[in-house]
């Protein structure tokens, strides 16, 4: 019995080293990746290849697994990397440059990468929804700014997700940074904490537990999370519903929008393949499945949105934004300072 | 079974773990320590490390673990006294129910517990109207109760498993010598049930002490920002700022000062540790309760059970069966029924069948490769010689590392070049085992220990070979704590805690992985649809636990 326990575990460490199947293509990705079945089997049969896709956790995981294994890159391609996280691989140069002719369709205020080691592929911003009904029921103005949430009427009604554990919540926190600016942002969060705003530790918590507009029936009637979700909450209602239960408050700098990426990943031995998969990211089919399946928006001006996104969206004029470069070099002294600000 | 030392013999079954340690366990860290080391930048040593949020993230650790086992100790054992003692109306079911916490998902918990107990659950609602009150009279979600409460609510099923099947396995007619001889029932207590007690009761402190200490998903959800544990700052160390070299040193500091507490309890174990009595198959001290005090103790520790243990769990069940219709709310299976349609086409739909087969698979192997791994080690640690305590020590190693740490680690060692991604399906059994070990260990080995050597001798002279006597004797005093062993690694697979869910995971969705996905978009039918799930892998759970229940209290019972 031991001996067969010892081969056994050699077997699993050669096996480690060798085996490499032909016209295999790994994608990496984040866990809420999503696609239609039909459109993936179609790129595998149009290029005879198999594609595995793995799944690496949120977004800040799969970029440091990315970075921890890029001596023995564990796959070819890199997708879902947002704007907060890009100049941390940039630094650790994980990415090979390509630039595919898809990109073409896509407008450049997408912070198109100059030398195209990554490229944008869908966008969404990170909002306040409200709950509809308890708006109305008490008759109570929406908050049009993000400094009508300090005033006492909103005291308590407000859940936002912890920026050290949650992508939302970070970007929660840049819109204020983007608001009030690296002097004026934590008093800005001394005033929401006084006025009894919830922390929790991640989306699924503040959405499902403590949002009154969703299933969960929580006790805050605003929540963070995405401008997608009214549309999903439709779509994924018990029942047909003409109007969405919630919307989301898209005043100025209340939105800050995420970017997310696709890039090669350097070292890959599947160039030609993966240059085919970003190609295939970015063309107009791809990125019409996109919205329905990820709750994100295309980057492809021609891709044409389903008539939900149209209906039960609200998407702001002008949402927040930071330099790529800022966010860098300050993003751990910000979450640190705001955790210190609230821990206390 | 004290006996004398082997060095050789003890070391050849020894070395299948061992090695199974060094290559799951020892390489992997070497390697993250490796890489953490490569990327220390000299200009960046300076980086200010806020010792202070260090010490206070350690010394909050230790209170809450402190506070979260002393409380599960208090539940706990008059719990184990009441199933290693009493017969009572719906016993087995009870035993099952309180073993459930085990398998659910932190966020799963989260949403029972707020069903329930949240502003808006059923109880603040139900008092609010008896009442005539306003405001929610139960505040708790997001405060210290919360996390002790959720820490209560997922050990006492430990404490339970490991003291009351131990207690059920004394003679008590040893306390009726003791009371025949003069001694009251407290110092009879006292002074032979208790020290024999002990090994048992040491071992699941222990556990449920480092469950508690390297605590994660329940600090952070449903404790909120204000409190951070050592575990939660390797987290936000690691994933969200990729400071490697803190990382890894909080995680030393965790790792050192979890060794330290187990070793002090292992020292404690030893030197507590009384003569092994024969321990009895029977069951015969088991009765109904008698005196009112008697009838008091049980009904009251079976409310709180329920209380605590029972009701959020069965409010998952009632939620993943209330659907929100156009005319209010109704029973119905209708998001059970939503999980068998890929509505969306999706490329990454999970057939629920699917996610539970792939779930029960790497539940299978994982419980038989520690069960196997740790009657292998129980056996070479018979002896309590040095090397032996040192080898029991480093077992329990993986369960007082950071999760966060150990699961990058596995992550590196083991996954290089992108034909890696294949392999991965050995990997999570290999992973669970890792976690599960410690816990086979824990609850067999007092067992074993607990066997008197003359019994031994009295085989080997009637005739009985070395490997008749395992069989015969060793096997069938064993076999429950054997079985308690096995539910235990099964329900951490399933429940796949800890380390495992820092995995990549490609085509081999399990239930907890589904109810995720469910949970990652809005919508009341992906919400359903996550209760739903982890309803059906409660049931699953149910299903396994009456089996092996049936076998634990069945098979030997006419043999032994």
């Amino acid at each position: 019995m031991r001996k067969i326990l010892y081969v056994g575990l050699l077997a699993c460490l050669l096996l480690a080293g060798c085996a490499q199947e032909p016209a295999a293509l790994t994608i990496m990705t984040h866990d809420s990746f999503a696609a239609s079945e039909e459109i993936i089997t179609h790129f595998e049969t149009a290029n005879n290849v198999k594609v595995n896709f793995l799944l690496s956790g949120d977004a800040g995981s799969l970029v440091n697994r990315a970075i921890l294994s890029k001596e023995n890159p564990i796959a070819d391609v890199l997708y879902g990397i947002d704007n907060t996280f890009l100049t941390r691989a940039m630094e650790e140069e994980i990415f090979e440059p390509y630039r595919s002719p898809n990109l073409d369709s896509v407008p450049d205020w997408f912070y198109l990468d100059p030398d195209f080691y990554v490229s944008p592929v869908d966008y969404g911003d990170v909002c306040i929804n409200y709950d509809k009904s308890y708006f109305e029921e008490n008759s109570l103005d929406l908050p049009a700014s993000l400094d009508a949430l300090t005033d006492p009427r909103y005291a308590g009604l407000l859940a936002v997700e912890n920026p050290a554990t949650s992508s939302p919540g970070l970007a929660f926190l840049l819109a204020t940074i983007s608001e009030f600016g690296e002097e004026g942002y934590l008093d800005y969060w001394k005033r929401l904490k006084d006025n009894e705003v919830v922390i929790v530790s991640d989306w699924e918590t503040a959405y499902y537990t403590n949002f009154s507009g969703s299933a969960g029936q929580g006790l805050q009637p605003m929540v963070v999370s995405y401008g997608t979700s009214p549309a999903a909450e439709v779509i994924f209602a018990e029942t047909e519903l003409d109007e969405a239960p919630t919307a989301s408050l898209v005043g100025d700098n209340m939105c800050y929008r995420q970017i997310e990426f696709v890039g090669i990943l350097s070292g890959t031995q599947n160039r030609v393949l993966a240059e085919k998969f970003v190609d295939f990211m970015l063309d107009t089919s791809f990125q019409e499945d996109i919205p329905l399946n990820m709750f994100v928006f295309p980057v492809n001006e021609q891709a044409e949105l389903p008539e939900e996104f149209s209906l039960y969206i609200q998407i702001p004029e002008n949402p927040a934004e930071l330099p790529l470069e800022q966010i860098s070099a300050n993003r751990e002294g910000w979450i640190t300072d705001w955790r210190e600000l609230m821990m206390q | 079974m004290i006996q004398k030392s082997n060095w050789k013999r003890d070391l050849s079954i020894l070395a299948v773990p061992l090695i199974f340690l060094i290559i799951f366990y020892l390489l992997p860290l070497a390697e993250i320590a490796r890489v953490t080391i490569s990327r220390i930048k000299l200009n960046e040593i300076g980086r200010a490390v806020n010792w202070q949020m260090v010490f206070s993230a350690f010394s909050f650790t230790f209170y809450q673990a402190t506070l979260s086992t002393l409380l599960t100790i208090g539940i706990g054992l008059p719990a184990a006294w009441l199933f290693g003692r009493f017969k009572f109306k719906g016993k087995n079911a009870l035993r099952i129910a309180s073993t459930l916490p085990f398998i659910l998902p932190t966020v799963v918990v989260a949403a029972g517990f707020s069903a329930l107990i949240g502003p808006r659950g059923w109880i603040n609602v139900l008092l609010m109207q008896l009442m005539g009150l306003t405001v929610p009279p139960i505040r708790i979600m997001n405060s210290l109760l919360a996390i002790l409460l959720a820490h209560v609510f997922y050990n006492t099923s430990i404490m339970i498993r490991v003291v009351g099947a131990a207690l059920a396995q004394f003679d008590q007619r040893m306390e009726d010598a003791a009371r025949t001889l003069g001694a009251s029932s407290w110092q009879a207590f006292f002074k032979v049930t208790f020290p024999n007690l002990l090994p048992s009761i040491l071992s699941s402190v222990l556990l449920v002490f480092l469950f508690d200490f390297t605590s994660f998903g329940v600090i952070l959800m449903l404790g909120g920002p204000q409190f951070s544990t050592l575990e939660v700052e390797i987290y936000i160390q690691t994933v969200q700022f990729l400071n490697l070299p803190l990382a890894g040193a909080l995680s030393l500091i965790q790792l050192l000062f979890t060794m330290l507490m187990t070793l002090m309890l292992m020292r404690l174990g030893d030197s507590a540790f009384a003569d092994p009595i024969m321990p009895r198959m029977q069951e015969e001290n088991m009765r109904s309760p008698r005196s009112t005090w008697e009838k008091t103790f049980t009904t009251g520790i079976i409310a709180i059970l329920l209380l605590l243990l029972v009701s959020p769990v069965a409010a998952l069940v009632f939620k993943s069966l209330l659907v929100e219709g156009s005319q209010g709310s109704e029973l119905s299976m209708r998001y059970f029924l939503e999980l068998f349609s890929n509505r969306r086409q999706s490329y990454f739909y999970v057939p629920p069948f699917q996610a539970l087969l792939n779930s029960l698979r790497f539940a299978f192997v994982s419980s038989l490769v520690s069960l196997f791994l740790g009657l292998l080690l129980s056996y070479g640690l018979r002896a309590n010689s040095r090397f032996n305590r040192w080898v029991e020590w480093l077992m329990m190693f993986p369960l007082g590392t950071s999760a966060v740490t150990l699961g990058l680690g596995f992550f590196i060692f083991f996954f290089r070049g992108t034909g890696s991604a294949r392999w991965y399906p050995w990997l999570i059994p290999m992973a669970h085992s890792l976690i599960s070990l410690p816990f086979v260990l824990r609850v067999v080995q007092p067992v074993l220990r607990s066997i008197p050597v003359n019994i031994h001798w009295a085989a080997a002279t009637l005739g009985a070979s070395p490997l008749g006597i395992i069989r015969r004797v060793d096997l069938p005093i064993l076999w429950r704590s054997f079985m308690t062993a096995a539910l235990y690694a099964f329900t951490i697979s399933l429940g796949e805690f800890g380390a495992t869910s820092f995995l990549s995971r490609p085509d081999l969705p399990t239930i907890p992985v589904a109810i995720f996905r469910y949970l990652g978009l809005p919508g009341s039918i992906n919400y359903g649809q996550a209760m739903a799930m982890a309803v059906i892998i409660l049931v699953v759970c149910v299903i396994s636990m009456l089996a092996l229940d049936q076998l634990q209290y069945q098979t030997f019972r006419d043999k032994a």
